[in-house]
């Protein structure tokens, strides 16, 4: 007997081609172009952090001297930061899954979306020329008069990039403001809506408003290195610290456009492999937009020792411990989800483990740095660099990789090889902790950031932290070899591998190019797992 | 919802009145009022952008939603403006030791 399989259609195999790639509309392969794009600025900001891991491993600047040195943790903050985190977990598993999530086609000006992967590629690849014609040396700050008065370097440039990519951020988060608000389901009403929406909603509302002020800032930058405009230069009447304070008004909030997606990621895992629903959902949800809008009055904490007034320091110090309740709703929450919850322990969940301990870490010595007396000590150490790895690649890279790996098979339609990925998850917790951990010693013992040499009672944690970093790169680049193996050769993935509830998980793996056969109506509360039970007995009758 | 028509006479009201207004500014410049020099040329550009946003993006005639979004930005435009001014106005306050 002879059995023929018709392959069912979905959005990778309806179309084929280049050009079906570069001008499609789709938010899914968007949102694939988005993971193929930051997958490729990972790895060269992973370079540079590899460069600048090496030099520390002796005293001596031996391996660059102090100018090449300052190029590369300038680029590999201005790519990692601007060119990876930013648009990580927005763009991509944002872009795939919003419109799923809310019961939509696509998202609301699907042309748009398109525009914002354009932008973003032509920032990066601007800001690439710029690394290659000779660099630049300011810190991913760009801080004057590093950028203006002191700077020989390709400044006007690479800041260029990161305004354009800012463009792409801000297309990014309208779509979603206006997704989230016009494109729902019938009945799925805010309060029914996945924690994952609401914390890129919160995040949208961030980029909207902070962003701009990014790109009026760099042009103001701009203006002065080009055509001398008095802004922040004292000699032609301007104020080197009104850069800081227009700086920081986004660059702190966008620490919160890298980690609220992460925690809606870590809301939807800590449900799915508990099987519970989120506790104190609501204020969860809210918490999501009180970090959006506490964010942004707390980012003078960036210069408590930068000639601020010490008036205006005790202001934002006060304000940055605000901050910290908001976080900690959700931790707690988190963690009392899990109680009395049906855990199971695959990959992403142990990702979702890892966000939540190092999260924690990151943000609890956050509070070390709003105080001014202990930041006065610690200020430009690496304790900074320390506690801000740990929110951002301790938080945001975990939750984006647990992201990632929960919704794989969704993506792809097929699943990845549980082992190995287990093992890449345990390789890239104990390599973060040993690269970054020994760094709050160092910072606190007095080692300065941004320094090439270093007095020879610091090397022991430096070798430590450089060690670390080498276990770090083996276990990001595991899943890089499984993930792209898995493409090929893994287990051909159900709709609902993990028995998860929301509506992404509704429609076939991968889905369908407009998602939904029918649109769906939404009759429960989210995280509804014995309507979900209910739902599948019923369907096993039925069929 | 229907588009809300506004009449062309409202349009050129309006803009008489940014002319006008652009007029003032010019004069106000030729004029020494020491420290209300900037106070009066932004209160003036103030009034600009509200006749702009308001009547020309019909601010006035949309929905609540776009009107609480206008209010946001607004909003968000004074947070940046009064915490950095914390910082500008206080700084010389406490003084500089030795001096």
């Amino acid at each position: 007997m002879i059995t023929a399989t018709v392959e069912q259609k979905h959005y990778l195999n309806a179309e084929y081609g280049l050009k079906s790639w570069l001008l499609t509309t789709d938010h899914k392969r968007i949102g694939l172009l988005y993971l193929g794009t930051i997958t490729f600025f990972f790895l060269l900001g992973g370079i540079f952090a590899t460069l600048i891991r090496l030099e520390l491993l002796t005293p001596p600047g031996d391996l660059t001297n102090s100018e090449t040195y300052n190029k590369f943790f300038t680029l590999h903050g201005v790519i990692m930061v601007f060119f990876f985190l930013i648009p990580s977990i927005p763009a991509t598993l944002g872009n795939f899954l919003i419109p799923m999530m809310v019961g939509a086609r696509d998202l609301a000006f699907p042309k748009l979306n398109l525009l914002s992967w354009y932008l973003l590629l032509a920032g990066g690849l601007l800001s690439m020329w710029a690394m290659f014609a000779g660099g630049v040396d300011t810190g991913w700050t760009f801080y004057t008069p590093y950028s203006t008065t002191y700077s020989n370097t390709y400044v006007i440039a690479t800041a260029l990039g990161a305004f354009i990519a800012g463009f792409s951020s801000i297309l990014t988060g309208l779509n979603f403001i206006v997704t989230i608000h016009r494109m729902r389901a019938p009945g799925l009403t805010w309060f029914r809506l996945p924690l994952f929406v609401w914390s890129h909603y919160a995040a949208a509302l961030i980029m909207v408003l902070g962003t701009p002020v990014l790109a009026v800032t760099l042009v103001l930058v701009a203006l002065e290195r080009a055509f001398r405009i008095g802004i922040f230069d004292p000699a032609l009447g301007g104020d080197p610290v009104l850069f800081q304070h227009l700086f920081w008004f986004y660059s702190h909030p966008a620490v919160y456009i890298m980690v609220l997606p992460g925690m809606g990621v870590i809301s939807e895992l800590v449900s799915t492999f508990s099987r519970r629903r989120v506790f104190g959902y609501g204020f969860v949800a809210f918490s999501s937009v009180a970090i959006a809008v506490y964010g942004f009055l707390v980012w003078g904490h960036h210069m408590f020792v930068s000639s601020q007034s010490v008036y205006a320091s005790l202001v934002f110090s006060f304000l940055s411990f605000f901050v910290a309740i908001p976080s900690a709703i959700k931790v707690f929450n988190w963690t009392a989800t899990l109680y009395k919850g049906s855990i199971s322990y695959e990959t992403p969940m142990l990702y979702a483990f890892g966000f939540i301990g190092l999260f924690t870490m990151g943000g609890l010595t956050g509070l070390f740095v709003a105080t001014l007396g202990v930041d006065v000590h610690v200020h430009d150490t690496y304790f900074v660099v320390a506690h801000f790895h740990y929110i951002m690649v301790g938080g945001t890279l975990m939750a984006y990789l647990g992201g990632l790996h929960f919704w794989w098979p969704k993506m792809t339609g097929r699943m990845y090889p549980e082992g190995w990925a287990k093992l890449s998850a345990l390789v890239i917790f104990l390599g973060f902790n040993l690269t970054f951990f020994p760094q709050f010693l160092l910072g606190y013992l007095g080692m300065p950031r941004r320094y090439h040499a270093y007095p020879d009672e610091f090397q022991v944690l430096h070798v430590l932290s450089t060690a670390g970093a080498s276990v770090l790169a083996v276990g990001y680049l595991i899943p890089l070899v499984y993930l792209v193996w898995s493409l090929r050769y893994g287990k051909r993935a159900t709709a609902n591998p993990f028995g998860a509830t929301g509506l992404e998980w509704k429609t076939s793996s991968p889905p369908p190019t407009y998602n939904f056969d029918v649109t769906p109506a939404v009759t429960h509360e989210a995280y509804d797992y014995r309507a979900l039970a209910e739902e599948e007995t019923e369907g096993v009758r039925v069929g | 919802m229907a588009e809300h028509i506004i009449s062309r006479k409202t349009y050129t009201y309006v803009f008489l009145a940014l002319l006008v207004l652009t007029g003032i500014t010019t004069a106000v410049a030729f004029v020494d009022l020491g420290a209300l020099n900037v106070v009066v040329a932004l209160a003036i550009a103030v009034v600009k952008m509200l006749l702009v946003a308001l009547v020309f993006m019909h601010v006035l005639y949309s929905r609540r939603l776009t009107q609480i979004t206008v209010a946001g930005g607004l909003m968000w435009l004074a947070i940046l403006l009064v915490l950095t001014m914390t910082d500008f106005v206080t700084r010389g306050w406490l003084g500089v030791p030795g001096t």
